[in-house]
């Protein structure tokens, strides 16, 4: 979790220096929702989630230097500069994957659990999702087929109060999300995200239940992320004091505190902790500055896998070239010059990051906003 | 045709124990198009499935369970219903082995039947080829005969990116020989030449295949003329040379498709030719497509929103005006 809150606000930083370009969703206040899942699952089960997921992707054991890779858009990120923040994916570890797309994750899980259950594997599929989610069609679908197919599957929401920025009150009619799945015979509970242990608990029984007969539940983790839905989030629908209550009941301190309470660790022990999660993700940030750029070249792979003899108009390598036409033969320069001209703009140095939401828009002074959080968090 | 897809389906469900079909009605009640029939008898409920009407989710599944190594077949019924399933097509099938750098493939096959003439109106009868055509990472089929029906389905079950297979309703009954041939694929990116000829090259796809197969005949018999007719089998990968060699050789090209006139599949290729071929052509690239409407119940206003023979006839015409 230490690691997980380091590495999320070192993004941020490096956001705000421009390193991490696109948008960045930090899950600050979210991780013993992240960990007291991944805890109780094992390395065959799959994990599926949201944009919101470097912390799951770093529980479930991918290297932060990789994710970081990832956010600086270079060559060793997981996706190879691909995805980005909203599309961390490691196969290895069968995290399955960081979609953009609100619920869009949702029938995938469904799709991952039934090639398991068809296998007769044991594996388990978790699916988290975010309360905004549970409004999507696709939610009832999958449910629907989840059920009806007893896939092994759990899913989580990850009920953070706001759908971006409209709090559950303004989004859902039902507000206890925990009951949206009833009507499709999908039972519900709601349990304390902030709370590691609570999760585990809860988890661990869902994940069971799935594995050993086959129920899917549904687990609503109430939980909050200090930060802004995304970096360019100017946080106008929420109080400011409402994070302060939150930050109360933080996930990292009150489980150091029980800890110590507990006598498990001591004040040094926890310094180490910290320590630890401060030197992996100061590396992290360094192997990410270090990672090469993705080779122009590489444009187009991984499009499609390849059989042999595929043409050129399989893939149109030389868009948004012109076209010049009756030259077949010196596409493959085409697709090169076009490339190299393209990735000049990246180059260019244009000053400060405009906010991606509000770039062209008159919302002044989201800037600064921002940018001072992300310091004092930094500090 | 409808025998010859099952067929290409129960053969490779018998080769490959990770091959299933799914979709809504396909099972019980054998498929709305009895495409399906006699699948869940021999496979059973486990690897012939009915879903609920979810089309989404339905693929989003198949995206899913082709991830985690299995290679399901899905059945929308119309390409209509097809649009809601747009967000797992495009959003996620077609880019994931892209977005996560090839850590994941999406081997699955999206079935559709469309096409008009069966007075199904305007939900249920139109041609989405271009629409399919335009998203990098995904593979496009549109057989007319059913040898290539299973050839390809085939292909297209093996192959590991996501294809989109378009059926088209009104050629469900067509007949034609089959091989039993259990190993013959079709690869993907190769058309068929069906005719040969100097005069000018027609290109047909799904149901026009035939009309434009036709319009040759009627342009050799009363006309004169000799047309090169070409079935591109697959929009993607495109067999361009093909196409191509024929144009420098006519210096004549008509497209002929059932879809919307914009953005079309023949819009398209006629760039494509035009790009390729701009020195070998007498006159410019002739299109022949459906009409800029939603596909009308009347049968009347059906059949006048539909391409026939005689208007690829007339379209051959136009391009050889002057020469003839």
């Amino acid at each position: 979790m230490a690691l997980i809150r380091r590495f999320e606000e070192e993004a941020g930083r490096q956001y705000q220096r421009a390193k991490a370009g696109g948008f960045l969703h930090l899950g600050i206040g979210e991780e013993a929702t992240i960990v007291g899942t991944t805890s109780v699952m094992r390395d065959e089960d799959y994990l599926i989630g949201t944009y919101r997921t470097h912390g799951h992707a770093i529980a479930r054991g991918t290297a932060p230097e990789r994710v970081m890779a990832e956010l600086f858009g270079r060559v060793d990120g997981t996706s190879g500069g691909r995805g980005g923040s909203m599309h961390i994916f490691d196969a290895e570890r069968r995290f399955m994957g960081g979609y953009g797309i609100v619920g869009g994750n949702l029938p995938i899980a469904a799709g991952l659990a039934l090639s398991s259950d068809f296998k007769g594997e044991d594996a388990v599929t978790v699916c988290m999702f975010g309360d905004g989610a549970s409004n999507a069609g696709n939610f009832g679908e999958t449910m629907n087929l989840a059920a009806l197919w007893s896939l092994p599957i759990l899913f989580l929401v990850e009920n953070n109060l706001y759908g971006m920025g409209t709090s559950v009150e303004r989004h859902s009619a039902q507000t206890d999300l925990s009951k949206k799945a009833e009507g499709y015979g999908i039972p519900g509970r709601r349990i304390d995200g902030m709370d590691v242990m609570a999760v585990r608990e809860s988890v661990a029984e869902g994940v069971r239940l799935a594995r050993e007969e086959r129920r899917p539940t549904l687990i609503e983790a109430f939980t909050y992320r200090y930060r802004g839905h995304s970096a360019a989030d100017p946080e106008v629908y929420r109080e400011r004091n409402e994070v302060e209550e939150w930050r109360q009941k933080d996930p990292i301190e009150s489980f150091a505190r029980r800890c110590i309470e507990a006598g498990v660790l001591g004040e040094r022990e926890l310094q180490e902790v910290r320590d630890k999660a401060e030197k992996t993700v100061l590396a992290a940030v360094e192997f990410a500055e270090a990672s090469a750029e993705p080779a122009l070249d590489t444009l187009y792979e991984n499009l499609y896998v390849l059989g042999e003899d595929e043409g050129w108009y399989a893939v149109d390598e030389r868009s948004p070239e012109p076209h010049r036409g009756e030259h077949e033969s010196e596409m493959p320069d085409a697709a090169r010059e076009l490339a190299e001209a393209g990735a000049a703009y990246a180059t260019q140095d244009d000053g400060p990051r405009p906010n991606p939401a509000t770039h062209g828009d008159a919302q002044e002074g989201v800037e600064p906003e921002v940018a001072e959080e992300v310091e004092e968090r930094a500090d | 045709m409808r025998e010859a897809l099952r067929d290409a389906m129960a053969e490779e469900m018998r080769r490959d124990e990770a091959v299933l079909v799914m979709g809504e009605d396909v099972a019980v009640f054998q498929g709305a198009f009895k495409v399906t029939e006699g699948l869940l008898d021999e496979f059973g409920e486990r690897r012939v499935r009915d879903t609920p009407i979810s089309e989404n989710t339905i693929v989003g599944a198949g995206v899913g369970a082709a991830m985690g190594g299995l290679r399901p077949i899905v059945e929308l019924m119309t390409v209509n219903f097809s649009l809601l399933a747009l967000d797992q097509i495009i959003n996620h099938a077609a880019a994931i082995p892209y977005m996560f750098n090839g850590q994941a493939r999406v081997p699955m096959v999206i079935r559709m039947p469309g096409g008009g003439g069966h007075q199904l109106g305007p939900t249920h009868s139109h041609s989405f080829e271009a629409l399919f055509l335009q998203v990098p990472g995904l593979l496009v089929a549109c057989p007319s005969t059913p040898a290539d029906g299973k050839a390809l389905l085939k292909a297209a079950i093996r192959d590991d990116n996501p294809v989109i297979f378009i059926e088209h309703e009104s050629l469900y009954g067509a007949r034609g020989e089959v091989t039993d041939d259990s190993d013959e694929v079709l690869r993907f990116g190769e058309a068929a030449v069906r005719r040969d000829g100097e005069d000018v090259t027609i290109v047909g796809i799904l149901k026009m295949a035939h009309t434009a197969a036709d319009a040759a005949q009627t342009l050799a018999d009363k006309h004169g003329v000799e047309a090169e007719v070409i079935d591109p089998r697959t929009l993607r990968p495109l067999d361009l040379d093909t196409i191509l060699a024929s144009v420098r050789k006519t210096n004549r090209a008509v497209i002929v498709e059932e879809g919307w006139p914009h953005g079309g599949v023949g819009a398209n290729l006629a760039t494509l030719i035009t790009e390729q071929a701009f020195d070998y052509l007498d006159a410019p690239v002739q299109r022949v497509t459906g009409a800029d409407v939603h596909m009308p119940y009347s049968r009347r206003l059906e059949q006048a929103a539909i391409p026939h023979e005689e208007h690829v006839v007339k379209a051959a015409l136009a391009a050889l005006e002057g020469s003839l």
